[in-house]
């Protein structure tokens, strides 16, 4: 292995750590939130925030996908698009009782 | 025969077959987790009254740390490898199998308390999608765990014959295992805590 090969890992490796202890704290940021009693849209929406911010660094960091392939980021695009499509489905059933 | 592209990457996606291959397979993970998701949301936005608190927060969150320190295990194991540092390797990958059997073990304790006070997944939707989101969650843990077995027994001769290659399979698992915790980001503030 070269040496520079190893200097890159050894910079990840502490990119892994930095990520590792952001979790954590947003972990205790999460909980601690949820014991405030916010209105239920504002404390989802609040989780949802801390909980995408949480799975962008595990995406980008432990899995990666800040310096991937570009097949991989279509592949993720389109997942994305179709997982968009797939949470709205639910909202076909109710239709019939909307009313405009 | 020679499976083609297992250490050199193809020349039109730039990537090795098997690292494109499990993200094929992750991307049909996202859309079974995301069916279930789905269900959650027609399900809550047309209840009039959701269950709250009824599940253990110090536990979800305990098993919260424990799953995000396992993908950290999980990424040294692979960084060690890169740094041909065999020792820390399987000492990192035990480590991330011994933290998801603590995983299941706290989850184990959580389902006996809700089977022994009659809360099934028959009780009510709340406990129905509990059960089905995070029984689901389990039995991928469970099969992380058993790829991880492998790597740590017979999978690990591959070290010597190719260490390229088996450095990808472990980068595989590690992609895996870090879309299991990615899962259960999202699934612990939304059963646990809203």
């Amino acid at each position: 292995m070269h040496a520079s090969d190893s200097a890159a890992v050894q910079q990840s490796v502490r990119r892994y750590i930095t990520v590792f202890v952001s979790l954590m704290i947003f972990t205790v940021i999460t909980v601690a939130a949820s014991r405030f009693h916010f209105a239920v849209p504002i404390a989802i929406t609040i989780a949802l925030i801390i909980a995408a911010m949480k799975g962008s660094m595990v995406g980008t960091v432990f899995m990666h996908l800040s310096h991937e392939k570009q097949a991989i980021y279509g592949t993720l695009l389109l997942t994305f698009v179709f997982f968009i499509v797939l949470l709205f489905v639910p909202l076909l059933t109710v239709l019939d009782r909307l009313h405009f | 025969m020679n499976i083609p592209y297992t250490v050199e990457e193809r020349p039109d996606t730039g990537l090795t077959n098997g690292k494109f291959g499990i993200w094929l397979f992750l991307a049909s993970e996202v859309m079974l987790f995301g069916a279930l998701f789905s269900s959650y949301i027609l399900l809550r936005v047309g209840a009039e009254e959701w269950p709250h608190g009824e599940l253990s927060v110090p536990l979800g969150t305990i098993n919260t740390i424990i799953l995000i320190s396992s993908s950290m295990t999980m990424v040294m194991a692979w960084a060690s490898l890169k740094m041909h540092n065999w020792g820390k390797h399987r000492l990192y990958l035990s480590l991330t199998l011994l933290l998801s059997a603590i995983f299941l073990g706290i989850k184990y304790v959580e389902y006996s308390e809700h089977f022994g006070k009659g809360e099934g997944p028959w009780f009510n939707n709340f406990f129905a999608l509990y059960f089905t989101l995070t029984g689901l969650h389990a039995l991928h843990i469970i099969c992380g765990m058993v790829v991880m077995l492998y790597f740590l027994g017979p999978g690990a001769k591959l070290w010597k014959a190719n260490p390229d290659q088996f450095t990808n399979r472990i980068e595989a698992t590690g992609l895996y295992w870090h879309f299991v915790d990615l899962v259960w980001i999202f699934l612990f503030p939304v059963l646990y805590l809203l």
